[in-house]
């Protein structure tokens, strides 16, 4: 099935999503790599510059340009997920992440907390950043640029379409990778 | 002597091998497109697309644009030699403000990015010297994901040909689609723990699709390549028929007590460029 989703979106919507679906979010996503993840969880959440539960998160390190004083999007493919792991389940937890965008594939860790909290894990084609970027409609903000530098720090990306995306961790405990290894 | 035209020609390499992929790559990806379907053909598609963009555009495919990695044989009559060095870092500084790339060289106490792609030891060069007084300049550029799926086997001398086979084999599995596969794999065999790893990252420099000279090497990169792709793990992990695009060996004479097996994981954006610099200060990318 292929799905089109408005984010922030309800539970229902969510629980439609299967393993194997494509999916197409349109809305605010933010980009989280390693310290991002490890930055978020340390502050608390009526701290934040932003309001993560009302995005998607894209594990994703953009190639940024600066012209004429405004950011724009260079080349913009996910990052590999897994070494995001140790903080997801937390994460998902504390920030109420419905939608996660990477490459690569989750633990099971991420999985119990898909189901717990009603998200999925989707997969964008990794290497494919020039493809990203262009389904990239604004850069609305950035955060830690300064501390973080480029790639780790968190930006604000307002999409159109985004994907195709594939459903590979679903909110029902299922996980592609895991029946590909069966 | 111009300098910085030389410059130019160093930015230009990079440039090339950012947003153009080599041919034997994209033959190898147009040929899983045609035996893929569901899931796995949108994930090849996708690729080609993006590969048509990147180099429509003249962007860099990928958003990780890697540690510049060079490769260069220096021609010992060159009357450059006492200047490359310092070519390849100021060109590698000013390739990242005008490609642009993305900042990637990042100090490991402190995590400070360095901002301009070099730092300690990088940009990395391997050396060569050939005769003549050309100078032949190979870039690499290596992206994080695929190459935190490097391994080192310091494998029993006993275990033989068979154990080092099974042991790429399980590392490939075992990465899934953390590398970004369709992957192309270079597996250095002998020498030392530093040799072996070396070897099989160069190994990524010969075209897909090139057998090993020796007959023997040649054929068990074939079965390599058959045993890994029936895994099934397929593009992005995500289940079918090609995980890998091709299997690269190369060897060196080992001590007797060691097997050291080094693999190299490169993902599909299996970016190489070639360059050359006359003694006349003149250079071609090709």
């Amino acid at each position: 099935m292929e799905y089109h989703l408005k984010l922030p979106t309800d539970a229902e919507n969510i629980k439609k999503l299967k393993i194997g679906d494509i999916l197409y979010v349109t809305g605010n996503i933010f980009t989280a790599r390693d310290e991002t993840h490890h930055m978020m969880l340390e502050k608390k959440v009526s701290t934040l510059p932003f309001d993560p539960s009302k995005m998607a998160l894209y594990h994703c390190g953009p190639l940024m340009k600066k012209t004429n004083g405004k950011w724009q999007v260079v080349s913009a493919g996910p990052t590999t997920s897994s070494r995001m792991e140790i903080f997801e389940d937390r994460f998902i937890e504390k920030f109420g992440i419905q939608v996660i965008i990477g490459k690569g594939g989750m633990g099971e860790k991420t999985e119990i907390a898909l189901k717990e909290h009603c998200a999925v894990y989707t997969a964008y084609t990794g290497g494919a950043g020039a493809l990203a970027a262009d389904k990239i409609e604004e850069v609305s903000a950035v955060f830690w640029l300064e501390e973080l530098g480029m790639p780790e720090a968190a930006w604000i990306f307002k999409v159109k379409d985004f994907g195709p995306l594939v459903v590979a961790m679903d909110s029902h405990g299922k996980s592609i990778y895991k029946e590909i290894k069966k | 002597m111009d300098y910085e035209n030389i410059k130019i020609g160093i930015v230009q390499l990079i440039k090339k091998a950012e947003t153009e992929l080599p041919n034997d790559v994209i033959i190898a990806l147009k040929q899983a497109y045609k035996i893929e379907e569901g899931v796995a053909k949108t994930q090849i598609d996708a690729i080609l697309k993006n590969i048509d963009l990147a180099k429509k555009t003249k962007r860099p495919m990928c958003q990780d644009t890697g540690i510049q990695t060079f490769f260069i044989e220096v021609g010992i009559k060159s009357p450059h030699i006492n200047k490359v060095k310092d070519l390849i870092i100021d060109s590698v500084k000013k390739a990242t403000k005008e490609i642009p790339l993305r900042p990637n060289t990042v100090d490991p106490f402190t995590h400070e990015n360095h901002k301009d792609n070099t730092g300690d030891h990088i940009p990395y060069i391997t050396w060569d010297y050939i005769e003549g007084s050309d100078i032949l300049i190979t870039v690499l550029p290596k992206g994080g994901g695929s190459e935190n799926m490097s391994r080192l086997g310091m494998l029993k001398p006993g275990v033989g040909i068979e154990g080092v086979k099974d042991f790429v084999i399980e590392e490939i599995i075992k990465a899934g689609g953390n590398p970004c596969p369709p992957t192309i794999v270079g597996v250095g065999i002998g020498g030392g723990a530093d040799l072996a790893l070396k070897l099989g990252k160069k190994s990524l420099l010969r075209p897909v699709g090139n057998r090993h000279k020796d007959k023997n090497i040649a054929s068990i990169e074939e079965e390599l390549i058959k045993r890994i792709n029936d895994s099934g793990i397929g593009p992005m992990g995500l289940g079918g028929k090609t995980t890998v695009l091709d299997v690269h060996i190369e060897k060196a004479h080992r001590h007797p007590a060691s097997l050291p097996v080094g693999i190299a994981v490169q993902c599909w954006a299996n970016r190489r460029a070639k360059m050359v610099i006359h003694s006349n200060g003149k250079w071609e990318v090709k």
